[in-house]
């Protein structure tokens, strides 16, 4: 349930505007649903998403329930130097979820 | 104690039980329609994002599929005209739907290390409407991008 599946360059050249593209598994349980017994089905979503490079945060996201399940993001950042870039996504009833990859800059 | 219903017993109870399983369709056709939401609800938001301060057309491009099959998945991106130093850079973008039950779809921050003021992510939409994207840019202005789509299979209110 818990899996996170990101996307950067292994390598980069110093000042180049790489593309990060990130996913997160996650049913986005909206809260407008109902079963059909017309009972509501609880919010149940991911709220927060964050990224830093080299524990400086660099970009981060807040989510609401229209977006689609498996939350899906992508952005750009400069490879600055050479390190670890993290990615936090936090949400409803505790889900809390990280992961990294490392970058090397020449 | 049990007793003999009568026929008379029998068809008012049929009578309450048929009512009792009609109501809740009529209950959740209600719900549905009460829970999308109209433009005034968007100009709220997005007069609260911005603090009421004046909003400029242009410099945002929203990316949205002019035709969605499915509202359940739509893959939409913002890219923004900026220089993205440290002088002039976008601070934050924000999403926002006339249709759906709320009107905030998604708020992004980012900064000069951006290099590139560009976003995607996928998202539902519960009705045919117009997406507006908003941008903060670092001198405190805002600037806006719109984009049209068709919604043939709605999401957000369907029962499971």
């Amino acid at each position: 349930m818990s899996n996170a599946l990101v996307t950067v360059p292994k390598t980069a050249k110093k000042g180049e505007i790489i593309e990060i593209r990130t996913l997160v598994s996650h049913n986005m349980e909206t809260g407008y649903r109902r079963t059909e017994r017309g009972v509501p089905i609880p919010r149940d979503i991911v709220r927060t998403f964050s990224c830093t490079y080299n524990g400086v945060e660099i970009f981060s996201a807040e989510l609401r329930p229209a977006i689609s399940a498996n939350p899906y993001i992508s952005f750009y950042t400069v490879a600055t130097e050479t390190g670890m870039i993290a990615f936090h996504w936090k949400g409803d009833n505790g889900f809390s979820v990280s992961s990294s990859a490392h970058i090397t800059v020449t | 104690m049990s007793k003999r219903r009568s026929r008379r017993e029998f068809l008012s109870a049929a009578a309450v039980l048929a009512a009792a399983a009609s109501l809740p369709a009529g209950v959740r056709a209600q719900a549905t329609k009460d829970l999308r939401g109209t433009e005034q609800d968007m100009r709220v938001a997005i007069n609260h994002f911005t603090g009421s301060r004046p909003l400029a057309k242009g410099k945002v491009n929203l990316e949205v599929p002019p035709l969605v099959d499915n509202g359940n998945t739509v893959a939409i991106s913002v890219t923004v005209e900026s220089p993205m130093t440290e002088a002039d850079h976008v601070r934050s973008i924000r999403i926002f739907s006339e249709r759906n039950p709320e009107p905030i779809i998604m708020g992004f921050r980012l900064g000069p290390r951006a290099g590139r003021a560009s976003v995607a992510t996928r998202v539902r939409l519960a009705d045919t409407q117009t997406l507006v994207a908003v941008a903060e840019m670092s001198d405190g202005t805002y600037w806006f991008g719109s984009a049209p789509t068709v919604v043939t299979i709605a999401s957000c209110l369907e029962e499971i």
